[in-house]
């Protein structure tokens, strides 16, 4: 896969930068219409409580990153306020915002990636040495959840197969699952309103693994993840549901068959081991036809679900010959 | 209870049941809906509905077993309508930002997706309760067949709370707590129709016993 020459000013400054700037003036525009209404009816509680303060980038981690010939053009990002606030992260509570408030607890250093299964040797990787291990670049990526929404994220991480390639699989290796990080004293909320067996469980046939558009993922917007987008390295596939991107990864497992993948024992019948984004085949309850985008006022979030989240050209040749009806 | 304390009381339910509908609309005004907008109105929309359809339910048992607070009953229709109310806006979302008023789609998604089927049923059991709400309505059908049409409510509810279990991902349990809440409403209902039976039972029987020891004298 071809990173490009390193170029003059880093593409943050560029792009996600820029998008970020322009929603921080609309936010200031917000907090000043709030704080106008506020004076008004003469309480300032009242603006805190329309435009809530938030912390974001107090003290989030610069990353060194390089542009990307993958990345997706085009597309409105969407603020890092949602993206980092609208979460589905179910160790740390079903509600969306719950996540934000309790992931604080995932010790995300010291962190190793375990490495294990058909390979030529079990490896252990330390997180720091992950993030040395390839430029890490900017990636858009457009990211669709299964609930029918969507956004568009500038994540920053390097091709999964860059890092597969140092794992060293066996011939034997047909598909790679990955481990979430489990522990009852810290993902606390685990078992409120929710009834899933953890840890969380995704996987990927080797050859989608392999293709350059899946992401191992250290940040966004140019920053570090925050810990409840998965914090401190994570899965992203953008052309399959959301699930499928698996968060705060602790283990790599390089395995001959199919692997356990965590909503697909949930609800086998409704969420297959592809997942891969198709507004062709409905999955109950949802119908996939169209999606919701992040972050847009309600009376132009509806929008129309591409097939392959619109990536068909990069990923579509994997499975030809395939019944995607069956294999959903 | 004199006509101002009711004329204020009513005035006190229409703010409060009407006080949702500010808010969503305030939150949407200052942009305040938060990262989906759409679910966002459209829970909004329909957690109210099965809130105030809890809170319908509730007056009839309430009002059997504290006869003190009877008076609850001239409650039962405003906060009905405004279930049905709260119905109707969930209802518009759908058709507005789902399906944007797309006869096609709808009838794909009324077909296919089970958990609109049962928020349409739902739908479709509160509009003749809605409808039939006025005092001339209730003298043309006769207090009978009112009463029983409007055990309909009892199917809206039910179908609204598998409504709201059938749109979760599977596992998820939010819908927990107002499915016991109706449940239980549901389930007093048989409850307190025997206690009134067995007390009107004991009424007769002392009536009866007092009748006889008088005739004897």
């Amino acid at each position: 896969m071809l990173i490009g020459k390193p170029p003059d000013v880093p593409s943050s400054e560029i792009t996600s930068q820029d998008d970020y700037n322009r929603y921080l003036n609309r936010r200031k525009f917000l907090k000043g219409v709030a704080a106008a209404g506020a004076a008004g009816l003469g309480a300032n509680r009242l603006g805190r409580l329309i435009s809530p303060p938030t912390a974001v980038h107090a003290d989030a981690t610069k990353l060194q990153t390089v542009p990307s010939p993958l990345t997706t053009t085009g597309e409105q990002l969407t603020p890092y306020e949602y993206i980092t606030h609208y979460n589905n992260f179910y160790e740390f509570g079903v509600d969306k915002g719950a996540p934000a408030k309790n992931a604080g607890l995932l010790p995300t250093r010291p962190w190793t990636v375990k490495v294990d299964g058909k390979v030529a040797k079990p490896l252990t990787f330390d997180i720091d040495d992950l993030l040395k291990l390839r430029p890490l670049e900017d990636r858009v990526y457009r990211h669709r959840c299964v609930e029918a929404w969507s956004m568009v994220i500038p994540w920053v991480g390097y091709s999964l197969s860059e890092f597969i390639k140092q794992c060293n699989p066996l011939p034997s290796a047909k598909y790679v699952q990955f481990l979430s990080y489990f522990n009852w004293k810290v993902d606390k909320w685990a078992s409120e309103d929710i009834s899933i067996v953890w840890p969380y469980s995704e996987g990927l046939r080797m050859d989608e693994a392999m293709n350059p558009l899946t992401l191992l993922t250290f940040g966004l917007y140019g920053e570090a993840l925050p810990n409840q987008d998965g914090a401190p390295v994570r899965i992203v596939v953008p052309w399959k549901y959301g699930y499928k991107s698996a968060k705060s990864i602790v283990a790599v497992r390089f395995v001959e068959k199919q692997p356990n993948t965590t909503w697909n024992d949930q609800a086998p019948g409704e969420y297959g081991f592809y997942s891969n984004v198709n507004p062709n085949v409905d999955t109950v309850p949802w119908s996939q036809k169209t999606e919701r985008r992040i972050g847009l006022p309600f009376y132009e979030q509806t929008r129309t679900t591409l097939m392959f989240n619109g990536y068909a050209d990069q990923v579509a040749s994997m499975y030809s010959g395939m019944d995607l009806r069956k294999y959903y | 209870m004199s006509r101002s304390t009711l004329i204020v009381l009513k005035t006190l339910v229409w703010i409060a049941c009407l006080a949702p509908l500010c808010w969503l609309v305030w939150a949407a005004v200052t942009n305040n809906l938060g990262a989906d907008q759409t679910g966002a109105i459209a829970f909004f929309t329909g957690r109210a509905t099965l809130r105030l359809l809890a809170i319908t339910l509730a007056i009839s048992p309430i009002r059997r077993l504290i006869p003190r607070l009877a008076w609850l009953i001239r409650f039962r229709r405003l906060l009905g309508l405004f279930a049905f109310f709260y119905a109707t806006l969930h209802l518009l979302t759908w058709l507005g930002l789902y399906v944007s008023f797309d006869p096609v789609t709808m009838a794909a998604d009324i077909a296919k997706r089970r958990y609109i089927t049962a928020g349409m049923a739902a739908y479709f059991c509160l509009l003749p309760l809605a409808l039939t709400s006025t005092a001339w309505a209730i003298r043309k059908l006769g207090g009978k067949n009112w009463s029983r049409l409007h055990t309909l409510i009892y199917v809206a509810a039910i179908c609204g709370v598998v409504h709201y279990w059938w749109q979760m991902k599977p596992g998820v349990l939010t819908p927990l707590a107002i499915t016991v809440v109706v449940g239980a409403l549901l389930l007093v209902r048989p409850v307190v129709a025997s206690i009134q039976r067995r007390k009107a039972q004991a009424t007769a029987t002392t009536a009866r016993r007092a009748s006889r020891s008088v005739s004897a004298q």
